[in-house]
């Protein structure tokens, strides 16, 4: 496709490489700029090397339990080693995957130069390689180890200065989370080109806002949480520990507050990126444009009132868990809108199963599994059986994994032509889904059935009966160790030699594959024209051919 | 070509129905139930298995219908049909997961219900402060100033009257403690009648644990400055693990003792053995029980 474009359009404002308008240097990428699409690529980037980090801990953990045994590492360490994953995953490869997508498509998509506050967009880059360094370092004084969670009064007591580095990592991680939240959410609402008004935005740009709303309300309480337990910490206050008559209770209301809507910060971007991906491989406009785009603000909504549902087990009393239990099971309902959309979008169109539509399908068969055991785990009495068992390990991992790791992995293979002007290998593509699907559902299916059974959370050594379980979980992870290899080889490769991508490779409607690949400097030569809605695939195809979006294409960037 | 592709969905229909309701009852992923309440837990939990299965399966199976179904040909570079929605569908795939859920939740509710969760005595949070130690369970809907309410699950409600027999349970880095208040008994192990009421009194001395019988589908946090209780009947003799759920140090994994389920007279004989065996510091015990 891209071939027949190239040599139909003007070569001089075609072709993401050697064309008029100035390049960014590679030099760029290691600078303080304020161009959203170095710092998109500079998020996606950092994310990625906090992923191998994160992953590598993940590997060792899993290598612990391969045996009933503590043999590998020392209890102490196990704990750090899980406590570090976990926060490596969340605060510095989940979180800023989504703003390096949420920074480089959100102005691509509604047609602007750059974002609402530039400068300030580079400040939040810059501050999760600060943190993310900061919380690695603190390996040097005995990393955390009280779990991501960092309940007092555990958290007060094993570690003092790996527990502080802890808090000021995320202090410094959050109000990057802020800033970027902030610049997101104004873009949308003010910097649309004319035409586009908030019902023909991309969802991803639905998406976005409401994660951003999340970001903005959650995570200040948060940082009230983490200053108020450093105090505890450092300066020896009573707010959460119970030998000064303080309230631990309290810090988990806290803790939770922006943590269950973290849940939502990590996935609902990726939501958005499913919902671009799906109708461009499956030739089809989305179905139900709308319900998906406001079930996103249903979904913002009930996460803020569903928090205690961690609690179930811990100081809440029986009203309390009722309510929370309500909340939680309504969030089914918006989530299932989408699930059933998505599927809808699928169903009947003109798949083209390439490495992209691949994650996407397989992020909605991953993400079900996740939906259903989290419907599973908002009943109160069986929530108090598994809470804190390897079924909420699998239940989260199948939302977190299986919901936001599928789709960024489908948003890169979607976006990378775009980005970098070259398109991903598709046979390594393949081989890097096969090897993901199968080592995910491998490494965390049993665990449902271990936590089920009896198999406590965060635990180095446990039950003799539950290793060959245990045993398939640590190949499944090394399957998946495995699988980033195809991903490193192919991006890599893909840079140099990759196909070139052309404007337009995926015949795509929205506005950022209305310009050159990778984009100029301040995206597009002239005005994009938005001439058609983001997903109207198939009106023309009744009595004309594809050929005339092409045409089409060719006349918006003529007329330039 | 209409009526067989109608017949053959309804064919896969009944198919799923069947197993989604027989794998529902015999998924096999739940232990062995040791009280009544843990069986309607259990049955709670097969009625979301089958739903889940169901929802599952259709899903899973419209997504691998539609890869080989609805693949692109070669060549083809025409769109799919230009279909941007259809209200009265999306008007049923919302509000059958409403209506799913609102049984669910009323489900959950009643379960909750019978084992105790909505018991005036253990379902209240009362703070920090430490709840006095005197059971007169008769008193407790009308005790305003609240002395008698704890975390937790209480009686079900058909038991309310029955005697508990009450055991502290005391939680600490990493050892489970249990006291008796009745006989002054101390042990590391519980050991509990079958068939009869126990009240357990849960709380902790240093950080947060979580006291957590598999078997009996029950769990409660020990959190250190805070009183909770968890009431049950087991009614199968055996032994069971007790496990701290929470995450509280380095050997947390190792925070384990067991559940003796016994017949009447193997309790007893229990109880002789270690009153004589623990007389001497019987005061010490009981002066100490509930100190964080």
């Amino acid at each position: 496709m891209s071939t027949a474009t190239e040599t139909k359009e003007n070569p001089v404002s075609q072709n993401g490489h050697g064309s008029s308008h100035k390049q960014r240097k590679w030099q760029d990428y290691f600078t303080f700029s304020t161009d959203h699409k170095v710092i998109g690529i500079q998020y996606l980037v950092t994310s990625f090397f906090f992923y191998f980090i994160g992953g590598f801990l993940a590997e060792i953990v899993r290598t612990e339990l391969a045996t009933p045994d503590p043999d590998l590492v020392q209890p102490e360490m196990y704990n750090q080693m899980f406590t570090m994953h976990g926060t490596i995953m969340l605060f510095l490869w989940i979180i800023p995957a989504g703003a390096a997508f949420a920074n480089y498509l959100i102005p691509l998509m509604i047609g602007a130069e750059d974002m609402a506050f530039p400068r300030l967009n580079a400040v939040a880059f810059w501050m999760i390689p600060v943190g993310g360094v900061l919380l690695i370092s603190s390996f040097f004084v005995g990393a955390p180890q009280a779990g991501w969670t960092s309940y007092p009064p555990l958290s007060l007591m094993s570690g003092k200065w790996g527990e502080e580095i802890w808090i000021m990592s995320l202090l410094i991680l959050g109000t990057s989370s802020i800033l970027g939240a902030l610049n997101f959410g104004i873009t949308i609402l003010t910097m649309r080109i004319p035409e586009m008004d908030l019902n023909s935005m991309p969802l991803f740009c639905w998406s976005m806002l409401a994660t951003s709303a999340l970001v903005l309300i959650g995570t200040p309480v948060l940082a009230a949480a983490l200053i108020l337990l450093s105090f505890d910490l450092i300066a020896g206050t009573s707010f959460f520990n119970p030998v000064g008559g303080g309230d631990p209770i309290i810090y988990q209301h806290m803790f939770w507050f922006y943590s269950h809507p973290a849940v939502y910060i990590m996935v609902m971007p990726f939501f958005g990126v499913i919902s671009e991906v799906i109708p461009v491989h499956a030739r089809k406009p989305i179905f139900g444009y709308r319900a998906i785009a406001y079930s996103s603000l249903a979904i913002a909504f009930l996460g803020l009132i569903v928090w205690a549902h961690h609690m179930f087990t811990s100081g809440t009393p029986g009203w309390l868990r009722m309510f929370f239990m309500a909340t939680t099971m309504l969030i089914a309902v918006p989530t299932g809108i989408k699930i059933f959309s998505w599927c809808a979008t699928i169903w009947g169109g003109k798949i083209e199963l390439n490495s992209a539509m691949l994650f996407g399908i397989g992020f909605i068969s991953s993400f079900l599994i996740g939906g259903l055991s989290g419907v599973m785990v908002a009943a109160v009495p069986f929530d108090i059986h598994v809470h804190d068992t390897y079924f909420i390990v699998a239940h989260f991992h199948y939302v977190l994994f299986g919901g936001s790791v599928f789709a960024l992995f489908a948003g890169l293979y979607h976006w990378f032509g775009k980005m970098t002007g070259r398109m991903l290998n598709e046979t390594w593509g393949r081989i890097h889904f096969a090897l993901t699907f199968i080592g995910f559902n491998m490494t965390f299916l049993p665990m449902h059935q271990l936590g089920l059974l009896g198999m406590n959370r965060r635990i180095a050594l446990y039950d003799p009966q539950f290793q060959s379980l245990n045993q398939v979980c640590t190949i499944g992870s090394y399957i998946l160790a495995v699988s980033t290899l195809p991903l490193v080889i192919n991006v890599l490769w893909s840079l140099i030699k990759g196909k070139k991508a052309g404007r337009n490779p995926w015949r795509a409607l929205t506005l950022e594959w209305q310009t050159t690949s990778p984009p100029a400097i301040e995206n597009f030569e002239s005005e994009p024209v938005l001439w058609a809605g983001p997903y109207e695939y198939g009106i023309d195809s009744e009595n004309e051919d594809e050929e005339d979006v092409e045409d089409m294409l060719t006349e918006v960037s003529a007329q330039s | 070509m209409k009526i067989p592709s109608n017949i053959l969905t309804l064919i896969a229909g009944i198919a799923l129905t069947l197993i989604c309701l027989w794998y529902g009852q015999n998924h096999g992923l739940m232990p062995i139930a040791a009280s009544a309440e843990a069986r309607t837990v259990d049955e709670l939990f097969n009625f979301m298995m089958t739903i889940a299965t169901g929802l599952f399966l259709l899903i899973e199976g419209v997504l691998i219908i539609s890869i080989f179904k609805f693949r692109r040909r070669k060549g083809d570079l025409t769109d799919g049909p230009p279909i941007e929605g259809n209200i009265p569908l999306e008007i049923v795939w919302t509000a059958i997961p409403a209506v799913i859920v609102f049984i669910l939740a009323i489900y959950s509710f009643e379960v909750y219900n019978k084992m105790g969760g909505l018991d005036p005595m253990a379902s209240h949070d009362m703070g920090t402060q430490m709840a006095h130690h005197h059971h007169n369970d008769n008193l407790v809907a009308l005790d305003l100033e609240g002395q008698e309410m704890a975390l937790g699950l209480g009686a079900s409600p058909g038991n309310k009257d029955e005697e508990s027999l009450v055991v502290d349970v005391n939680g600490l880095q990493y050892a489970w403690l249990f006291t008796y208040p009745d006989t002054g008994v101390v042990s590391g192990e519980l050991h509990v009648p079958v068939n009869r009421q126990v009240t357990l009194n849960i709380s902790a001395a240093d950080v947060i644990h979580a006291f957590w019988v598999p078997q009996l589908r029950l769990k409660q946090d020990a959190v250190p400055g805070r009183e909770a209780q968890l009431t049950f009947v087991p009614d199968r003799v055996g032994e069971y693990p007790i496990i701290c759920a929470e995450l509280c140090g380095a050997y947390h994994g190792a925070m384990k003792t067991t559940l003796f389920i016994e017949t009447e007279a193997e309790y007893n004989q229990w109880v002789q053995n270690n009153t004589f065996a623990q007389e001497s510091f019987l005061d010490e015990a009981v002066a100490n029980y509930h100190v964080p």
